[in-house]
């Protein structure tokens, strides 16, 4: 196995176009490392990001951020800033494993290594993140849901990685908020997780929202009918139990050590609910 | 010398015992100085690794080394041929070290090689060619039962004619009542015990409650994976130093199985990063000593977490059926129990001792247990604390539980109705003497955590739990050193904070101060043999042993000092640690002090010290009972654990922190086994969760602060009084738990475990009923 640790985007791209046979990026290891020692993945390289330039930067732009590929969820809670905005994107990221596994997790590595059950993920995108890939050929700006596909699969072409993260500016009245459903209180893979993200006009009536459903299907769903199930209300009774309905509808999961099918569909509905009410709080400040 | 006239044989005042020092080992192991079992380390030493079966039943038809064994930094590739069978040796355990013929189970060893290095090594289990035939599987207690069943072991257990046995209806439900009469061959043993005659009693009952009751297999969860350094020279001596709860076990065993005089083998035991029971039999010891003999090197072999989950011994699970008939008043008048419990691919599941202790905590005038020790395609279960007795406590204490709340009397009042005390004929026959669960029920009815209001969605659980304790063989040495401090050789391996245990009472019985007594845990070479560190019985038989070691080292200082001033040895008496003429002689003298005594050693004898060899009796039973609080969501099945209370009988809490931590420690293991632990078999057969993620033990938020209190009535078997506490803590939680969550939502679990989606369904079940 060869280990490299370019300084430049370019380098990196170029290590990793040429590569033959399993090549890796590595950010915070705590995926890929696992993953090595327990024989999974055997990659014959492996490239370390960290030592690019502003990999592990979060900087403000047009209102909104772009946060480095390499920042960890420690780095991300201490700037205060983007939690501010992006509340929900925060705090799934600080749900990722423990004190010590903040330290080095990144989101775009919980991205990219395309778990359904990531829990960043769907936080990411009901805040409309998009990814900054960069390859041999160009440069994209990829709406976050279309980076995984299946589970461990994602979009990226050869020689292709993720430098950075961008979240937009938030409108005056947004509240965002992620909830996990795990049978322990930490230290665990979300069995369902819901993130949404609304905003409401100043009498209270959202006006936009986005609802993305975690760990219930081959990767995380954007499901516009619990957006639709919420648009136009003051979040009533009634429209907490059409999107309670409209996610679990949506539901597809499968039965496996972590949870039943019937669970699944059922945690996803209530989940999505409790996450909207604190969203809908959040958004009236 | 009248020593038992100033030592009377159960002491009740203490001046070191009762308190709370330091452990002698904490520095090291809080520092990371302690040496595990993966921390020795020998000059060429070779990496030993294990291929494992990927199948749950599957013949071996062939297995090719050749390639394995011509990769370069290979030293050694064996196989069963390696290690041929030794008459007299235990059958069982070797083909479960190294399959013979058939895999048994996913994850059982089927060869293993030593190779300069982890990355050769695990190069070489690749090229070793195994060719396999599967075979049909069965996993489950009942499904193993039943005749059409895949037979693990043909033609070895006799086919049981269940049309024939007295209880014949509840063995396993309608269905095969049926097919009765045919052969079940995977039923390795059947256990009953009682007296009187339940189907009479169950005539008086007012009510009467049974039901079925299933547990997963849990593992013991000791953070250290097994580890062990196996050296054998050309001329045969071999040493081995090995995370184990009992070296002179794995010297003996080993030595059968590969043939040796045990005299060659000395085993070194390291410090212990948990057992709990799980390390009270041999896994890879032998094979590493096999493979240091072919390769002529010493070999390490640590087993990765997925290996300690798929090849070492979890519990078993079990399957369970409980009926038992009360007065209106409360009263028990018949109980009866079948309980299946599969222990792996070999015979040996604690359905025996499940069964002995399922009412034991009550006296009961008509009671019968049935027990089935059943294999299946499973790793051979190895103990875990309490061994059986979870289990059946579980139904058990769920079937009284569910009685008073019928009965509408209080959890506590009821049990105290029948709780047994002593001259209580136990329902596995002895009679019990001074016991303690009536004082553990009044214990906890005092406490301010049964008073605690309750909200919504919360509930509050009783459960009570015995275990029987162990005594059994032992061996101590103490020696005096030079300057009057002390040296203690012990053979029992410290899992639980024993040292300190020891210095405690040699300091007491000497009078001198804790410091000045160092234990150590000693190797097989060095002391006679000791029974393993299991049964909580090292503080009750190596204290027992310690304290009757010191008394012959008094004896014999004492007869120092006679001759130090020229009086009969019965003239001198032992106080506060030094020799002191007595009798007529009183105060004509100063005192002797152990110092003195010690720095005089040579010039009046020589060296001193104190023995004591036992197979030692009558410890003392432990009663507990928990009390626990719970909230469920009902929306989602999560449950929180808000209080959780153990009330137990130390007999005598020799250091009460480290009797706490046993309460506590039970407690929370009990727990993980109620939430979210089990063994999860896919289809195939193979274990889905072999680590710590998807094999949910609690993690520290998981659990609140477990509140204890110690309550202490004297085992008349032990100089101060001591009873075994390191198991009867795991006793009770599981019913414990589960009878809450009734209490909060009116969910009764009889299938554990009581994970958030089971939790909802039944809540669904609940209101569909109700709609
Ligand atoms: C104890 C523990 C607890 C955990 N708990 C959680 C949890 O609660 N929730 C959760 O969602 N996850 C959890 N995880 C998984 C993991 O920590 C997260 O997925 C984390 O965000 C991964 O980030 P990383 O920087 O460590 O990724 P790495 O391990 O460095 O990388 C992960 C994968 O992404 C690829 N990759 C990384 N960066 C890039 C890039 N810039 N471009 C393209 N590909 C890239 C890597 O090649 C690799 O395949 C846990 C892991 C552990 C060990």
């Amino acid at each position: 196995m060869r280990y490299e640790a370019p300084d430049t985007i370019k380098a990196a791209v170029g290590l990793l176009s040429k590569a033959k046979g399993t090549s890796r990026i590595l950010a915070g290891g705590t995926d890929l490392l696992v993953q090595m020692r327990s024989g999974m993945i055997e990659p014959d390289l492996v490239v370390d990001i960290k030592s690019i330039p502003g990999m592990r930067e979060i900087v403000a732009e047009k209102g909104g951020f772009r946060i480095g590929a390499a920042v960890s969820g420690a780095e991300l809670e201490e700037h205060g800033k983007v939690g501010k905005m992006w509340p929900g994107v925060v705090e799934a990221t600080n749900l990722i494993g423990s004190t010590q596994i903040q330290g080095r997790a990144t989101m775009v590595g919980n991205l990219c290594n395309a778990s359904p059950a990531a829990d960043s993920v769907p936080a990411m995108i009901a805040a409309g993140a998009t990814a900054r890939v960069v390859g041999p050929k160009r440069t994209r700006d990829v709406p976050v849901e279309d980076i995984a596909k299946a589970p461990g699969k994602t979009s990226l072409a050869k020689g292709e990685f993720v430098a950075s993260i961008f979240l937009p500016k938030a409108p005056a009245r947004t509240g965002s908020a992620y909830l996990r459903f795990i049978p322990r209180t930490e230290m665990d893979i979300a069995v369902v997780g819901a993130g949404i993200a609304m905003t409401l006009n100043a009498k209270g009536v959202i006006t936009a929202a986005k609802v993305s459903l975690g760990a219930v299907a081959a990767r995380a769903l954007v499901v516009e009918e619990c957006a639709k199930a919420i648009i136009g209300s003051t979040l009533d009774d009634a429209a907490l139990d059409r999107l309670a309905a409209a996610a679990s509808a949506a539901a597809k999961p499968i039965s496996d050590k972590r949870g039943t099918v019937d669970f699944r569909i059922k945690v996803a509905g209530v989940l999505a609910r409790r996450a909207a009410v604190i969203a809908y709080d959040r958004a009236r400040g | 010398m009248p020593l038992d006239a100033n030592t009377p044989d159960l002491r009740t005042e203490f001046k070191s015992v009762g308190t709370r020092p330091n452990r002698p080992d904490g520095v090291d192991k809080v520092t990371g100085r302690a040496r595990f079992g993966a921390d020795f380390a020998l000059p060429g030493q070779l990496t030993g690794l294990i291929l494992r079966s990927p199948h749950a039943h599957a013949k071996i038809k062939s297995i090719d080394t050749s390639a394995a064994e011509a990769l370069p930094g290979v030293k050694a590739v064996i196989t069963y041929k390696d290690i041929p069978e030794q008459e007299g040796c235990d059958k069982d355990v070797l083909v479960n070290i190294m399959a013979r013929g058939t895999a048994l189970y996913d994850g059982h060893a089927v060869a293993a090689v030593a190779a300069v290095d982890a990355s050769v090594a695990r190069k070489a289990l690749k090229l070793i060619k195994v060719d396999y035939k599967v075979l049909k599987h069965v996993t489950d207690v009942d499904e193993a039962m039943k005749p059409d069943a895949p037979v693990l072991h043909p033609g070895r257990f006799e086919p049981v004619d269940f049309s024939t046995l007295e209880n014949a209806a509840h063995v396993s439900g309608k269905e095969e009542r049926k097919t009765a009469t045919r052969a079940h061959s995977n039923i390795a043993g059947r256990y009953v015990f009682g007296h009187g005659d339940p189907d009479k009693g169950f005539k008086q009952a007012d009510i009467i409650v049974e039901h079925e009751f299933k547990t997963e297999a849990t593992h013991q969860g000791y953070i250290e994976p097994h580890a062990c350094t196996a050296s054998v020279s050309s001329d045969g001596m071999a040493e081995l130093w090995v995370c184990t709860q009992g070296p002179f076990m794995v010297r003996d065993v080993c030595a059968s199985l590969l043939g040796m005089d045990v005299s060659r083998l000395r085993v070194t035991p390291s410090e212990i990063g948990g057992g709990f029971g799980g390390k009270t039999t041999v896994f890879i010891e032998p094979v590493a000593l096999a493979l240091s003999r072919k390769a002529g090197k010493p070999v390490k072999v640590v087993m990765s977490r997925s290996e300690v989950f798929r090849a070492t011994g979890p519990t078993s699970s079990a399957s369970m059926w409980v009926k038992i008939g009360a007065k209106k008043d409360g009263t028990f008048v018949a109980a009866d129990a079948v309980l299946k419990y599969q222990g792996g691919a070999f015979p040996g599941s604690p359905v025996e001792m499940g069964a002995m202790c399922a009412f034991a905590c009550y006296d009961l005038k008509n009671v019968r247990i049935v027990g089935y020790d059943v294999v299946t395609n499973r790793p051979k279960q190895a103990a875990y604390r309490a061994p059986g007795a979870p289990m059946s406590a579980f139904a058990v204490e769920g079937v009284i539980g569910e009685i008073a709340d019928k009965l509408g009397i209080d959890a506590i009042d009821i049990r105290l109705k029948n709780a047994a005390k002593e001259g209580t004929v136990s329902s596995y026959g002895p009679t019990f003497g001074p016991v303690g669960l009536v004082e553990t029920l009044e214990a906890a009815k005092a406490h301010k955590n049964y008073k605690v209001k309750l909200g919504k969605n919360q509930g509050r659980g009783v459960a009570s739990g015995f275990w029987f304790n162990f005594a059994g063989n032992t061996c101590v040495s103490i020696n005096l050193n030079v300057d009057g401090t002390l040296a203690l050789a012990l053979g029992t391996v410290d899992i639980g904070g024993s040292r300190a245990s020891m210095c405690l009472m040699a300091a007491e019985e000497l009078g001198i101060s804790y410091e000045d007594v160092r234990a150590i845990i000693a190797d097989t070479s060095s002391l006679g043999y000791n029974d393993i560190s299991e049964g909580s019985r090292v503080t009750f038989s190596s204290g027992l042993a310690t304290i009757k070691a010191v008394r012959d080292l008094k004896v014999k200082m004492c007869g120092r000092a006679a001759k130090i001033w020229g009086i009969p040895e019965d003239a001198v008496k032992w106080e506060n640690g030094a020799a002191h003429p007595a009798g007529s002689n009183a105060g004509n003298f100063p005192p002797l002090s152990i110092k003195e005594i010690a720095a005089q050693a040579s010039a009046t004898g020589g060296p001193l010290a104190g023995h004591y060899e036992i197979n030692a009796e009558g410890a003392g039973p432990s009663f507990a009972t928990h009390v626990c609080d719970v909230e469920v969501d009902p929306d989602t099945g999560a449950m929180k654990v808000l209080r959780y209370l153990v009330v137990q009988d130390a007999g005598k809490a020799i250091h009460p922190s480290y009797v706490e931590g046993q309460f506590q420690g039970g407690a929370v293991q009990g727990i993980g086994w109620v939430l979210n632990e089990e063994y999860f078999y896919g289809k195939d057969g193979t274990l889905q969760n072999a680590g710590f993620l998807d094999y949910r033990i609690p993690v520290c938020s998981d659990v609140p602060m477990i509140d204890t209190v110690i309550v202490e009535v004297p085992n008349p078997g032990h100089p101060y009084g001591v009873r075994g506490v390191g198991e009867t803590s795991i006793v009770p939680p599981l019913a414990c738990v589960a009878n809450a969550v009734s209490d909060a939502i009116g969910v009764r679990a009889r299938t554990l475990p009581m994970s958030p989606p089971k939790v909802l369904a039944a809540l669904e079940g609940v209101a569909a009923s109700k709609a």
